[in-house]
Parts: structure tokens; C-alpha cells; sequence
């Protein structure tokens, strides 16, 4: 039999309890070429022991290549990885230790879901009976014991994608790869999925890597999130760091909404819009003299025109409402600022705002926190939108 | 370990297989026989020499004349065959000249015809028997067409059997052949291709095999054949409207000829056959299909067969048939063989 | 803690780093037992297709340099080819037939797969299954049947109103029939392609239905058309039986190699004519890739499928057309099937079984168990090897190159002819220096060669199949630690069962038909029934060609038959999965 890195088989789903400082898994300089195409640049990592972290990023970030390159199926161009201590970055994926979950289940057809769950369990060299407690015991922690003998075709979707998790688990592999798992269900199924999910890695306490494109699929689950753009790692950070403190115009944009606006450094407590100065959070000596002044949508309040009110802890924009989309909860409002000629959008509570004020046509004074005026950097001739394409309002004008 | 084990099991049986398919589990000593005799004798001769020889297994090798000779020329390095029992005297004289015969003098050789051996004294050939040139006429299509019977090779030149007449390609058939290089003979070289000439305008398609303008005959595809009085006879006795003539001038003929090919690895069992080939039993054998055979006082005669075979056959020069025959197949092929143009 | 490269914009600094790295080195993955496995498996299977493809090939353009003895002579042999005028003529006699071939069988299935894809007519199942009957009988089975109903002696020679069936009528006849299937399968697919959508909007425009069939129907199956197109010329240009069988004397490339390698002895002009035949069947292998590519970028686009509706003149006059077509296939089996019982055709109708009895024409029925042995051979070993090697190609790990290289040798036979091939095997397998010598002469290189004439589409309905599957099965057995022979056994070879089924089906029945490959390699022990066939017609026992012919397509129905029945029952069974 083939000589692996296998761990010695523990009583089933004993959370793992070694908690040291080390990290699990580190990448360490990795590159990955296609051709001439890098599709991977210089990429370093660390993990730690039962973590779970999502990459996230547009398509073609190099997200699911970092993925492939950990588990082996893709072997990275350069660079290396080490995991549990042991340089695996040589080894073929049969001599790693890993479970993987794919976006197309990858569920053996002719194969009953015990059997499929089993499937890893040969290698192992188990008894029969041995292999039959075990997949009763995964059939039972997914919640589908009855479902032993049905085949895939025969399951619903999230089902399918329960029975691919259960299988990769099977074999007790001290690291699991999430590839875009939810993806191909429909929105319900995934949010459920996704608890249970998160539910399972906690009481196993199993190192867990997922990619996914969705921001808020990541924000919800990861404990820390990778923002990953054009084969290099923009952010690294808790759920909150990545939205609250973006590091940069893409992950701010591509992590939630974000309006950005055009403007001029100038000090770092202030930008410039001709002859204004706004107040802003203190921000880092910027490299270029552009900058981008951003908000949340939801950090604004809407307020008549021309009332301004407390100047030391707001900033106040005018602008003309443009329309109104009533989202249940709250109001997704566009505003056109008469000052960038430019528009942005804000989310207000249904409850507690004036309806009339958002009225399309409507003049208003929008009051953002001086405290969540970010400052990021700002290129000519780019877009801050990156490839998200979210609900950018940024456009690329650029002030004279 | 193991699947890769029952992976390896699988690829040796693969091998196994091939290597089954391409063995010949045999105890007895088996001989390749080439040969160009028609297909239904095969059998009866096979069975006569294993009576006397049942140690020794035939396996035929049967085509027609050229497609045998070709044969054997391609495998030159390589034969395949050990024993030609039934090829043209003619093909044989270019496998000598070509040194791919083993020189044996069978026992009973000189009970032969002395016309019926190769001519040096441990002889490369024997003869068996002789075949000649006949017309198949198929009398009910050619009332039909009101076609008179024809009685000379010259009369197949009238214009009344205009795209009437199927004979025999000479490059695949031996007959094809012989009735060509008799043509030559008889005629002269010259006299030869201009009868050619006029000949190939009524004839309707040249046919790959000797038996096939015959069988057309027979079947009322076309009216006249070229073939050989054997398959004729043949035919009749089977019920096909047919009259089989002799033309006048003279008859082509070839023989049928027996020899042990160089380099067999089964000499003992090649001579054996050599040996019963020249035998009277064999020969009692050809002289149902033939008229004319090796050993003297042996021919019959054969049903629906004309009786004055002998005293038509022409005086045919093997030698000169056989080291011209490359030459004549492709002044034939290059006049006629490009009649092509749909008519 | 990590490497944040926050200048993802300034795209200037890769391309420098790139180049400062020179030529990029990736490093050395180890490789684990698995990788040598299947690494060594795809150098077997590159390996034998280069001994039982690449190299006898390679001997035909050498030998078509030598002279007999063997001596390089440059391109004299060619020389003498085209300054030959009655060797020449076969080059344009070739064309001609081609290309008139090309044209009515196009035109017939288009109609046909006109009825079949866009039409309301009643009993399209049964007519389509008729049409495939050709497929089952050796080419030579229409053209002896053309011989009883339009020779000299035929039911129907009248209609020929006195030309001689014997020649180029009979050749595209004989063609057009054998063909057809090949067209029409292709010619449905393309039909069916169709866009529902714009024949709603050609209507929403007041479009004619002339207009609308000139602008949307044809231009929607073009490429279907040309595809169909090339692969109806390189049937006809290439094949042997029907040829050699009702040409007469009009000569043709394909039956000129037989007469120069058979008639003449002359193997070096056969290897010449083998290398020109090999000129239209390359370019139109090459252009049919060419066009299959765009169709498919076509195709990929989601289109709703066209559902015609009733319109009782268009069906009734497509029913017509198509139970004209059926019943001329019919025709042409049928009268092959009863001549065979006539005694002495055209001089004693009686019935009788005396054609049946082989050995009395020196056939043998061996020869028929010949052929089933050769066949289920060619179908449990081709099916094997085609199969496993498609599975490298398209689900192998790394090793890109080779397995791309595999990939490519592997569309090869589809362009070489049958008779180049067997021809290229006597050359190879025949010189007594080649250690593979030893299958000369045997079953096993009929077999081999077989497998090889047809490799192409088993390859590619293999590759079409295991596309399907989803790609991920080899990531998730290698995260399982399970090798990649247990996962294609126990998984990719159950899954695609039906495609297993349908290569080893097509194997055995081509296997069955063939003629012109396996024409130049068989042996007396190894005679098989098609070619005896082509020998009993040759020495003019049409009535038991005909009888064994007939056999064949009896033998190959049976099989087919039961394929149809093991996919109802057994693939029921064992694919239970696929019923939700």
C-alpha cells in the first residue's frame, strides 16, 4: 500500500484539543504559471490549527488555484507549503492529508450514498463492520441516516452536497477543502447548509479552507477571510477587520458596498474636494495625491436639505434623490451629490426615516460619521471596481 | 496491491491471448500449401493425400493464379508458404528464376510425360496436369440477341458479339494469360496485338478471375465467355444453357504444377507431398477436372468436355511465356487495361 | 503574517519579475506510484499505437520511393503514376464518382433527415431504424443485389434503358446506398440543433416558408451539411467492395491498389496509390475537424428545441419520400437475401439452400465462424484498449504533452483507408527482421489491425462519454487515497456502460463487414466471410456471395438486437442510478 502521512485512526470526531501557537499550514512564496500567465503571484499564507478560512474573490483571483495547490491537484509552480510541520508541496495529493468537497458534488452516480461514503474507507483497511459503524455514524451526524441506500441522482441537491462532505470526512483527514460547495444551490438551502457546515467544522474542530465568491457566504462563516485579486492576496483578516477596515479600494468594494468618491489627499486627517476640505479618519501617507473618499451605504443618514447639523462629527453632502428601492427592512436609496456630480447609494431603516424625504426628486443633505470616512489609494486610468462589479457608484472620472 | 496485481494479471492475459491467436497448437506436422486450383477440388485432394499420409495436415493458402504468384513474390523474404500444389507452370518459371524453389525429384517422377517436369535432372517443378482455353456460349441469351455460335478466335471479332464477349484479366488470372500469350504464339507477336486490338472492342469487361467469364456465361449476364473447358463442363452439368467450344486455331493451355518452396522448415513432410503429387492416385484425381494429366493412360474422359482437347492444344513455350511475361502484362495493361472511359 | 502585495494595478512589475525568473522552472512534484502507473500506462498506449499505426504507415511513403529491389529511386514512381494515362484516369474516375455520390446522397438524407427532424409524419422510429440496415452488411452486399436487379439478366434492367449498370451507374448506386446511413446520422444531428426560437421569429416577420428554410434552416445546419459532405467523400473515395464488385472495367483508386499490389505484383505502385489516396482523405479528414470545431462553438449556446407542427402535405409528401428511400433499401436487402435462395438465377427460379452449402463452391462456413471469432476479439480487446486509452487521455494527471500526443495519433485512423492500412501491414508486419514478425499470417494481426482501422470513433464517442462525467471524480479518489484504477473500474467504466456498450458493438460489427483492410493480411487459416464474399463473387458464385453476405447482416442485426435488449434489461439493472 502506499506510504501517507496517515494520521493514527482516534475514536471518531474527537475535537481536536492541541491548540498551540504554530500555525497548521503555511504557504509559503507560492507561484503558479499557466504559460506566461501567472496565475499565482508570490502568494504566502499562514492557518491556523482548526481555523476556518475562506478565500474570497471575483473569479480568476486564483482562489480555487490556491486550493488545488494545497491539496496537490494542481501543483503550484514555485514556492512552498508546509503543513503540520511537513513540507507537502512535493508530495502527489494520495500522500497529503486532506478531505475535499467540490461545487459539483462529485458524487459517484453508481454508487449508493453508504457506498459513496465508504469509498475512502478501503484505503484505510478496516473491518466490514468497522466500515458499516463508521458510515452509520456519518450518515447520522448529517442528519440523513435514512437515505443509506438511495442512490445521488435520487437526493435533493443540499442533500448531495451533505453525503460529498460526510465522504470527505470519512477518512478523518486533519485538513478540509471547501471548493465553492454552496454554489450551485438555491439561496435557502445554502444558508441552511452553510450553519450546518460551520456547525460540524466547530464540533470537529477541523482546519477548513473554503472558497467561495460570496462575500456575504464568507463574512457569515470564515474566522478569518482571504481577499484574494488577480493572483496576489489583498487582505488577510476577521470578517469584521475585512468590512469595517478594508485595506484598499478592491477589497472594500468587493466585501459589501462601498461609494467611493474622487478626491485629493491633503494632510492625514483631511482630503480636498476643490476648494473643501472634509474631515475623514486619519489615514496612512497615501502614495499618489488621488485618493478615494469612501462610505458605507449605511453609515449615511438622510436628512432634509440644508440642515446641517453637528460639523465636528459629520460631514454633510447635498444631493437630489434618484429613486428608491423598498427592500423590507430598509431602503436602498440612490442620491445624486450635486458636489461630485456622482452618485452614491445609502441604506436607511424603513422605520426610522422621514419616506417622504425619499421621494426621486427630492433634495437632501446626506450626514455621514467622520469616524467612517475612509481614505484608500487612487490610480489613474483604473477602476477602483476591480472585476466585482457590485453596485459600484465609483466611476473613473477623474478631478481635474 | 492487489488490484495492481490483477492489473499486471490482466495485461499478461492480453499478452497471452495475442500470443494464443497467433499459435498453432498442432501435434501433427502441418504444410502450407499455396494454391490456384479451383476451390471445390481442395478438398477431395487434401483428403486422397492424407489417406496415405495422415500425419501430415494441409492447410490451403487458395486464390486465383496472379493473386497466388503475388503472394508468394511479396513474401520472398519471408515465405509463408512450404508446398505450391496448382499454380501455372508459367508463375512457377518466374518463382525459379527468382530462386525461391527447392530443387526434388519425387519418386514415380519418371513415370511423367517428359513435357511434364521441369527439364533439369533434380527438377524445381513437376507438372500435374494441363488446362486450356474454351469458350463458354450461352446458347439461350444468344438466340435472344440472335448471336450465331462462334467456331475460331477470329470469330469473336465480328461485329455482330459488339460488348458480347467477358474474358479474363491476364494480370490476376492465369487463363487471362495463357490466352494471351497464346494469342502471341499463335498469331505472332504483331498479328497477336492487332487481333488484341480488334478483339477488345467487343469485349464487354475484363474479369478478375479465369471462372468468372464462364459463370457470367452461365448466369446469362453475358452471352460469351473466355474461360477454360473445365469450369465450362462444369457449369453445363450443373444446368446452365452452355455450349463449350474449342476454337479452331488452337488452344491456349498452361500447367498445373506442383513444387517445394526454399527455405520450408518442413522439407520431410514438403517431399512427401512431392511424392504423392506425382503419384497415379494423384493424378486419377486431376483427371476428373482435367483432360490432360501428367501420367500416361490415366485421362478420362470428362462429361460435356469436347473430346479433341489434346489435338488442338497449341505447342506452348513455357520459357519464353514466363521470362516475357512482365513485358506482355504491361504492353496488355498499358492498351487495354485503360478502358476506362464509361461507356 | 501574510504577504499582501496590495499593488495589484501596476501590472508592469509582474511582467519584470517574469522575465528577471527567465524561462519559468516549475518545480519537481515527486511522483507517487500511482503517477509511474499511469504514466507507463499512457506510454503503452502511445507506444502501441505507434507500432500498430505509426510505423506500418511510415513504410508505405518509403516504399513508394524504392524500386522493387528496394533501391531509393526518388519520385520516379510517381512519375511513371501520372505519365500513365490509364492509371491517371482513375484519379479523375475517382473524383467523379465521388463527387456525384456526394451530391445525391446529401440531398437524399437531407430530405430524409428533413422528415425525420421537422416534419409530423407517422412512423419515424421505424423508418430511421431501416435506414441503418446498410450498415450491417459488407459494401459489397447492395452492389451484388444492384447486379440481380439491374444487370444484365435483373428485374429492373429496363429502367436503366440500356446502359450497363456494370461501371459508374452501378458504382454511385452501390455508394449512395451504403453511405446513407453514415450521411444520415449526421444530418439528423444537425437538423435537430436547430433553434426553435428563430423559426418563431422568421414567423413574427412574415417570412415565406421558402425564405425562412433558405435563411434559417440551412445556414442553422451547414456545418452538419459539409461534415456530412466529407465524410460521404471519403467513404466513397476510399472504399473497395462495391467498386470491385459491379465496376466493370471502370477503375478507381481504391480497386487500383488491388490490381497493382494482386494483378501486377507490383507493391511499389500500390504503396504510390496508397500515398495519393491518402491526399483527399487527409484534407478532408482535416477540413471536417476544422468544421466540427465551429459546430461545436455553435452548439454550446442554450437553444429551445424546434417541435414541428402538423401540416398534413408537408408530412404526407416527406412520408413519401422517406418510405421511397426505406423501401429501396429494403429493395436492394431483399433481393440480395432471396437471390441467394434461387437456384439458377435466371434459368431456374426454384428455391433451394444449395448456395448455403459454401464448401461446394470452396467457401467454407468456417470462414463465417472465422469472421464471429475475429469480431468478438476486435470487440473485447478494442473496446479494452480504445476505452482505457481514451480514459488516459482524458482523465490522466499531468504528463500533458504525451497525453496530447496519444490524443492526436489516436484521430489518425479516421483518415487512413482501410486497403492503405492493410497494405502498410504487409509491408511492416512482413519483413522477417521485425520482432512482431511473428503475428503474420495470424488472427491476431487481423485483430490488431482492425482495432487500429477503427479506432477513431470509438476514441471519440469514449472521449465524448467521459466528458460527461463530472471531473472531479479523480481529485476526490486521489484525496481518498484511492489509486485511479480502482476509481476508473469501480466508477468511470459502470458509469459509461452504455458508451462501453455502443463502441463494442460498432467494433464487432465493422469487424464483421470489413473488406478492405484486411483483404491483403489474411491467411488460409484466418479467411473471414466478407472477404470470402469478394471471392465467390470474383469467381462468379454470385448466388453464395450473396448467401454469405446476408450471413453477415443477419449476424450483425442478431448482435445489435441484443445490445438493444441488454440496454433495456441488464442496464437497467446495474444503472438503477439513472432512474430518479
Amino acid at each position: 500500500m502506499m506510504a501517507q502521512p496517515q494520521q493514527p485512526i482516534t475514536s471518531a470526531f474527537t475535537p481536536l484539543v492541541k491548540r498551540n501557537n504554530a500555525p497548521y499550514l503555511q504557504v509559503n512564496k507560492v507561484w503558479k504559471h499557466y504559460g506566461n500567465f501567472a496565475a499565482l503571484k508570490d502568494v504566502s499564507l499562514e492557518i491556523k490549527d482548526g481555523e476556518f478560512v475562506c478565500f474570497l474573490g471575483p473569479s480568476g483571483c486564483g482562489k480555487t488555484t490556491l486550493l488545488r495547490a494545497i491539496a496537490g491537484l494542481d501543483p503550484q509552480s514555485r514556492g512552498e507549503i508546509v503543513q503540520g510541520g511537513q513540507t507537502i508541496s512535493l508530495l502527489p495529493p494520495e500522500q497529503r492529508d486532506f478531505g475535499i468537497v467540490f461545487q459539483s458534488y462529485a458524487l459517484f452516480p453508481n454508487l449508493t450514498v453508504a457506498k459513496n461514503i465508504a469509498y475512502g474507507l478501503r484505503s484505510l483497511k478496516l473491518s466490514r463492520n468497522q466500515i458499516e459503524a463508521k458510515v452509520t455514524e456519518l450518515l447520522n451526524t448529517i442528519g440523513l441516516s435514512d437515505m443509506a441506500y438511495k442512490y445521488p441522482a435520487q437526493l435533493s441537491g443540499g442533500q448531495q452536497q451533505r453525503i460529498a462532505l460526510a465522504r470527505a470526512l470519512a477518512t478523518e483527514p486533519s485538513l478540509l477543502l471547501l471548493d465553492e460547495p454552496l454554489s450551485a444551490l438555491d439561496a435557502r438551502v445554502r444558508l441552511h447548509l452553510r450553519q450546518e457546515i460551520r456547525k460540524l467544522q466547530r464540533k470537529l474542530g477541523i482546519t477548513t479552507i473554503m472558497v467561495t465568491h460570496d462575500q456575504e457566504e464568507a463574512l457569515a462563516m470564515a474566522d478569518r477571510i482571504v481577499v484574494m485579486n488577480h493572483g496576489i492576496v489583498e487582505q488577510v483578516g476577521t470578517p469584521e477587520e475585512v468590512y469595517r477596515r478594508p485595506i484598499n479600494a478592491f477589497v472594500a468594494n468587493f466585501v459589501g458596498t462601498m461609494n467611493l468618491l474622487p478626491v485629493k489627499v491633503s494632510g492625514n486627517k483631511q482630503v480636498r474636494l476643490q476648494e473643501r476640505l472634509i474631515n475623514c479618519r486619519r489615514y496612512k501617507k497615501q502614495q499618489t495625491a488621488a485618493a478615494w473618499l469612501a462610505f458605507r451605504p449605511e453609515v449615511a443618514a438622510i436628512k432634509p436639505a440644508g440642515l446641517h447639523g453637528d460639523d465636528k462629527h459629520y460631514e454633510y453632502f447635498n444631493g437630489t434623490v434618484l429613486h428608491t428601492e423598498f427592500m423590507g427592512n430598509f431602503l436602498r436609496i440612490e442620491v445624486n451629490l450635486s458636489d461630485f456630480q456622482q452618485s452614491v447609494q445609502v441604506d436607511v431603516s424603513s422605520q426610522h426615516t422621514d419616506l417622504t424625504l425619499c421621494m426621486a426628486g427630492h433634495q437632501v443633505s446626506l450626514a455621514v460619521p467622520v469616524n467612517e470616512l475612509q481614505v484608500f489609494d487612487r490610480y489613474d486610468n483604473s477602476a477602483a471596481t476591480g472585476d466585482a462589479g457590485h453596485s459600484a457608484v465609483a466611476t473613473d472620472e477623474v478631478a481635474a | 496491491m492487489n488490484l495492481t496485481k490483477s492489473f499486471k494479471t490482466a495485461t499478461a492475459g492480453l499478452v497471452g491471448v495475442m500470443a494464443l491467436m497467433s499459435a498453432n497448437v498442432q501435434a501433427a506436422t502441418e504444410l502450407k500449401v499455396y494454391t490456384a486450383l479451383e476451390s471445390e477440388q481442395l478438398r477431395p485432394y487434401a483428403k486422397a493425400f492424407n489417406q496415405q499420409y495422415p500425419d501430415i495436415k494441409i492447410k490451403w493458402v487458395r486464390d486465383s493464379t496472379g493473386i497466388v504468384t503475388a503472394k508468394l513474390l511479396a513474401e520472398k523474404n519471408n515465405p509463408q508458404a512450404d508446398v505450391i500444389w496448382g499454380l501455372a507452370a508459367t508463375s512457377l518459371l518466374v518463382l525459379k528464376d527468382q530462386d525461391m524453389l527447392q530443387p526434388y525429384a519425387p519418386k514415380g517422377l519418371e513415370k511423367l510425360s517428359p513435357k511434364f517436369r521441369d527439364k533439369a535432372a533434380t527438377p524445381s517443378w513437376v507438372g500435374m496436369d494441363a488446362w486450356m482455353a474454351s469458350l463458354c456460349f450461352n446458347t439461350i441469351e444468344a438466340k435472344k440477341l440472335g448471336l450465331p455460335k462462334p467456331t475460331s478466335w477470329e470469330d469473336l471479332t465480328k461485329p455482330v458479339y459488339r460488348g458480347h464477349v467477358v474474358m479474363p484479366n491476364p494480370a490476376s488470372s492465369g487463363t487471362g494469360f495463357l490466352d494471351v500469350s497464346s494469342w502471341l504464339q499463335l498469331f505472332g507477336e504483331d498479328k497477336g496485338w492487332d487481333y488484341m486490338d480488334r478483339l477488345h472492342n467487343n469485349i464487354a469487361r475484363y474479369t478478375h478471375s479465369g471462372s468468372k467469364p464462364c459463370k457470367l456465361a452461365a448466369a446469362g449476364e453475358a452471352p460469351i465467355g473466355i474461360s477454360f473447358a473445365y469450369r465450362g463442363a462444369s457449369l453445363k452439368e450443373k444446368g446452365a444453357p452452355l455450349d463449350v467450344i474449342y476454337p479452331q486455331e488452337g488452344l491456349g493451355w498452361d500447367m498445373g504444377a506442383a513444387s517445394i518452396v526454399k527455405g520450408t522448415n518442413n522439407l520431410d513432410a514438403a517431399q512427401k507431398l512431392m511424392d504423392f503429387a506425382v503419384s497415379k492416385e494423384a493424378n486419377k484425381l486431376y483427371s476428373k477436372s482435367f483432360a490432360v494429366v501428367a501420367y500416361p493412360g490415366v485421362a478420362q474422359p470428362i462429361p460435356h468436355f469436347p473430346v479433341d482437347a489434346e489435338r488442338l492444344m497449341m505447342n506452348n513455350d513455357f520459357e519464353w511465356s514466363a521470362s516475357n511475361r512482365k513485358q506482355i502484362l504491361s504492353t496488355w495493361q498499358s492498351r487495354y487495361d485503360s478502358k476506362s472511359e464509361p461507356k | 503574517m501574510s504577504g499582501m502585495a496590495s499593488d495589484h494595478l501596476s501590472g508592469g512589475f509582474q511582467n519584470k519579475e517574469l522575465e528577471e525568473q527567465g524561462a519559468i522552472k516549475a518545480d519537481k512534484v515527486r511522483l507517487s506510484r500511482q503517477d509511474y502507473i499511469q504514466r507507463a500506462a499512457v506510454l503503452l498506449a502511445v507506444l502501441f499505437l505507434f507500432v500498430a499505426l505509426i510505423l506500418p504507415l511510415g513504410t508505405m511513403p518509403i516504399k513508394s520511393l524504392q524500386n522493387a529491389e528496394g533501391d531509393f529511386i526518388g519520385l520516379a514512381n510517381f512519375a511513371s503514376y501520372i505519365s500513365n494515362p490509364a492509371l491517371f484516369q482513375s484519379v479523375l474516375n475517382s473524383l467523379q464518382i465521388a463527387l456525384i455520390s456526394t451530391g445525391v446522397v446529401l440531398t437524399l438524407a437531407f430530405l430524409f433527415a428533413y422528415g425525420l427532424t421537422r416534419t409530423c409524419m407517422p412512423g419515424k422510429k421505424t423508418l430511421r431504424a431501416l435506414t441503418l440496415l446498410p450498415l450491417f452488411a459488407p459494401s459489397l452486399l447492395p452492389a451484388i443485389s444492384l447486379i440481380y436487379l439491374l444487370g444484365n439478366q435483373g428485374i429492373f434492367k429496363e429502367v436503366l434503358m440500356g446502359a450497363s449498370v456494370y461501371g459508374p451507374i452501378g458504382i454511385v448506386i452501390g455508394m449512395c446506398f451504403w453511405v446513407f446511413p453514415h450521411v444520415l446520422m449526421i444530418m439528423v444531428t444537425a437538423l435537430s440543433n436547430s433553434d426553435a426560437r428563430l423559426y418563431e421569429a422568421a414567423q413574427v416577420m412574415k417570412a415565406s416558408p421558402l425564405r425562412t428554410f433558405f435563411t434559417v434552416t440551412l445556414p442553422s445546419a451547414k456545418y452538419g451539411l459539409i461534415s456530412a459532405g466529407f465524410v460521404a467523400f471519403t467513404l466513397v473515395i476510399t472504399d473497395f467492395g462495391v467498386p470491385k464488385v459491379i465496376g466493370g472495367d471502370f477503375k478507381v483508386l481504391a480497386t487500383d491498389i488491388y490490381k497493382q499490389v494482386v494483378g501486377q505484383q507490383n507493391f511499389q505502385m500500390g504503396a504510390v496509390v496508397s500515398v495519393i489516396l491518402l491526399l483527399p482523405a487527409v484534407f478532408s479528414f482535416a477540413a471536417d475537424r476544422l468544421v466540427q470545431k465551429k459546430q461545436v462553438a455553435m452548439l454550446s449556446a442554450r437553444a429551445v428545441p424546434y417541435i414541428p407542427k402538423p401540416n398534413p402535405v408537408k408530412d404526407n409528401l416527406f412520408l413519401a419520400i422517406c418510405l421511397l428511400v426505406v423501401s429501396a433499401i429494403l429493395l436492394v436487402i431483399g433481393t440480395a437475401a432471396y437471390a441467394s435462395f434461387v437456384s439458377f438465377w435466371p434459368y431456374n427460379m426454384e428455391l433451394s439452400l444449395q448456395h448455403y452449402d459454401f464448401e461446394s463452391v470452396g467457401s467454407s462456413w468456417d470462414y463465417y465462424f472465422n469472421s464471429i471469432e475475429m469480431a468478438v476479439w476486435v470487440a473485447l480487446i478494442g473496446t479494452g484498449i480504445v476505452f482505457f486509452n481514451a480514459y488516459l487521455v482524458e482523465k490522466g494527471r499531468a504528463f500533458e504533452p504525451v497525453r496530447n500526443l496519444l490524443h492526436l495519433m489516436a484521430m489518425i485512423p479516421m483518415a487512413v483507408p482501410g486497403m492503405v492500412l492493410g497494405l502498410a501491414y504487409i509491408f511492416f508486419f512482413n519483413q522477417p527482421d521485425n520482432p512482431l514478425n511473428f503475428i503474420y499470417a495470424t488472427m491476431a494481426i487481423l485483430v490488431l489491425n482492425s482495432v487500429v482501422h477503427f479506432y477513431t470513433v470509438c476514441h471519440l464517442t469514449s472521449v465524448t462519454a467521459l466528458k460527461q462525467i463530472d471531473g472531479e471524480f479523480e481529485s476526490v479518489s486521489a484525496s481518498l487515497k484511492i489509486p485511479f484504477y480502482v476509481t476508473f473500474w469501480r466508477i468511470t467504466l459502470p458509469v459509461s456502460l452504455p458508451a462501453v456498450l455502443e463502441i463494442s458493438v460498432y467494433l464487432f460489427v465493422n469487424a464483421m463487414t470489413t473488406v478492405s483492410a484486411v483483404i491483403f493480411i489474411y491467411s488460409s487459416d484466418t479467411m473471414l466471410a466478407s472477404i470470402s464474399v469478394l471471392n465467390m463473387d470474383e469467381a462468379g458464385n454470385t448466388a453464395s456471395a450473396a448467401g454469405m453476405g446476408v450471413l453477415i447482416l443477419l449476424t450483425c442485426l442478431t448482435v445489435k438486437g441484443l445490445h438493444w435488449l441488454l440496454s433495456q434489461q441488464i442496464l437497467g439493472l446495474t444503472q438503477g442510478w439513472r432512474n430518479r
